[in-house]
């Protein structure tokens, strides 16, 4: 069961701010959303391993060789914050 | 006799290594050499996290992960694999760092290092694979803080982080911890240890009636001692005025060299690892026999193959073997035909001094050619060859050059404004060993102007004889044997 208190707790972990009507309808929803993922728990896994991926791949590797990098001005187009050559940032810590 | 640990010192090491010998980063294909670049011109949609680019990981970094678990001696994993660990702060543009969780791929290792009562083991936790963060520049200190300018040319360099068990009892134990890892990962040949954000040390510390805290931001293996004295002491302190230590980070201050509590977080961390969907699991562990097939001498082998092949002292054979590139020079001179004893003393003893006392240390060897880096200033470099040191020690077995002059032509190659040869140097010095009867003028001259020193001499003032030393020594430019003009001149006035 999700919590009211889970619902804040996951909003501060993402940044987001979340109104006291949302949290209560977001813990509704998140709620239906593991009660239907608790269907899974009806078939019998015991024997399974976890499977993270659908493809059973391993081992895709690249080379060791240089590319060409973007030039620092494509770099920091998208952004309004920046000086010397760097994203700026509020203050953080 | 066994080392007591009277205040219960605990520190365990968490060391981060870039992996800076590759050609190009843990994802991308962007060049690994940006340490003299501008700020992000070494960047790609991959390392700056934009949305949609795709990770493909560099085989060389995986290939280095297995050399550094073999040579800690732990275990490699059959399945390994990358996750994803999440928070928020601007190093990361991805908002996750891609890094090993519950399936690091090196287990249960250790390092035997000179501990405080004789050998003593190190316990290695595990070593994993994981991307280094981009770099953040405070404007204004850290703890006034303005702002930060982020350099995103290092995200995503690749890292092997190395966690010790806290089997380090003393400051010293672990500075000669991560002398001994960083000298295993030169040999490796994976690691230049020189470049600025190499390796950087996290320590956890506690003592008898404490709690463990955690020193993040120890940037230079020297800087450990420091960070960890002050550490134990502070903590010894707040306890000995009955005072709790609280569990916290703090942050190494290395400038005043003092350790800083940083604000506490109001909510515990909380990282949300989860598999990283992007990264295919491994299975690496048939890799193994062939990196050991191509796998170097390690530091401790290569001693003991010295003592015994070269018939040199322990003390010698530590010395030389504690840069890869200082041993190799120290071959490239045997392998010339010198006297390997001799090649000992005048590498070990001659040539490492001088470089420590001009705060030179030792950057590369290309097979004919050892190169230093001055460690304040990294523009300084200095060199020396293989073929002028042979030339050097032959010169002085020959008794052509006495050791003194010797010492002074390894201090004019290193300082001289000109590339030149031993030779060179000896005949614009006039470094020649005086011929005997130059000697015997120069006593005769010295006994000759000094009358107030010969009397004095005579007269039983022993120091006297210094003096006159002095100005045999004076005359002939340092070249005359110091003993034997002693000698001459003590013949010469007692008869």
């Amino acid at each position: 069961m999700i919590t009211k208190e889970d619902v804040e707790h996951i909003g501060w972990l993402a940044r987001i701010e979340i109104s006291e009507q949302e949290t209560v309808e977001y813990m509704e929803k998140l709620n239906s959303v593991l009660d239907y993922f608790g269907q899974l728990d009806e078939l019998p896994t015991e024997d399974v391993a976890p499977t993270y991926h659908v493809a059973e791949i391993f081992n895709v590797f690249r080379e060791d060789v240089v590319e060409e990098s973007l030039p620092q001005e494509d770099v920091l187009a998208n952004t309004e914050h920046k000086q010397d050559g760097a994203f700026k940032s509020p203050k953080i810590v | 006799m066994v080392y007591e640990n009277p205040d219960g010192v605990k520190i365990g090491l968490e060391i981060h290594v870039q992996l800076n010998k590759l050609n190009t980063k843990m994802f991308c294909g962007c060049s690994s050499k940006y340490h003299d670049s501008a700020p992000n011109t070494h960047t790609c949609p991959i390392c700056l996290g934009l949305p949609g680019a795709l990770p493909v990981l560099n085989k060389k970094t995986v290939e280095a992960a297995i050399k550094v678990g073999l040579a800690l001696e732990g275990e490699i994993a059959e399945e390994t694999q990358f996750h994803r660990k999440n928070y928020f702060y601007p190093d990361l543009p991805k908002g996750f760092q891609v890094t090993q969780y519950d399936y690091p791929i090196v287990s249960k290792g250790k390092v035997v290092i000179e501990g405080e009562d004789g050998e003593h083991t190190v316990g290695i936790w595990r070593a994993h694979m994981e991307e280094d963060p981009g770099k953040l520049v405070h404007i204004g200190s850290i703890e006034k803080s303005k702002g930060v300018l982020i350099d995103y040319n290092r995200s995503g360099m690749p890292l092997i982080e190395t966690v010790t068990a806290p089997d380090m009892r003393t400051p010293k134990e672990g500075r000669r911890f991560l002398d001994k890892f960083r000298n295993i990962l030169e040999y490796l040949d994976v690691f230049d240890g020189n470049l600025e954000g190499a390796m950087r040390v996290d320590a956890n510390v506690s003592v008898y009636g404490g709690t463990r805290v955690e020193v993040k931001n120890i940037s230079s293996h020297k800087g450990v001692e420091k960070a960890l004295l002050y550490e134990i002491m502070r903590q010894k302190n707040v306890i000995r005025r009955g005072g709790k230590i609280t569990q916290e980070t703090r942050h190494f201050d290395e400038a005043r060299g003092v350790t800083i509590g940083m604000r506490t977080k109001e909510e515990a961390e909380d990282y949300r690892y989860f598999r990283e969907p992007d990264l295919m699991p491994m299975k690496v562990s048939d890799w193994i026999p062939r990196i050991k097939e191509t796998f170097p001498e390690l530091p401790d082998a290569k001693r003991s193959r010295f003592i015994e092949q070269y018939g040199i002292t322990d003390m010698h054979a530590k010395s030389l073997t504690s840069k890869i590139m200082l041993a190799d020079f120290y071959e490239g001179v045997c392998k010339e035909g010198t006297d390997p004893k001799q090649a000992a003393t005048w590498t070990a003893d001659v040539l490492l001094g001088e470089f420590n006392y001009r705060d030179l240390v030792i950057s590369s060897y290309d097979g004919s050619t050892i190169g230093c880096i001055n460690d304040k200033d990294h523009s300084i470099t200095n060199s020396v060859r293989v073929a002028d040191m042979v030339k050097l020690i032959s010169l002085f077995a020959d008794g052509k050059i006495s050791d003194r002059a010797a010492v002074e032509v390894v201090r004019s190659i290193l300082d001289g404004e000109e590339e030149k040869t031993p030779l060179q140097i000896i005949e614009e010095k006039g470094l020649f060993k005086a011929e005997d009867d130059l000697v015997t003028k120069a006593v005769s001259e010295a006994i000759a102007e000094n009358e107030a020193a010969v009397q004095d001499y005579l007269g039983g003032a022993e120091k006297s004889l210094n003096f006159l030393v002095g100005q045999v020594m004076k005359k002939t430019k340092g070249t005359a044997d110091a003993k034997t003009a002693r000698e001459m001149l003590v013949k010469e006035l007692k008869g």
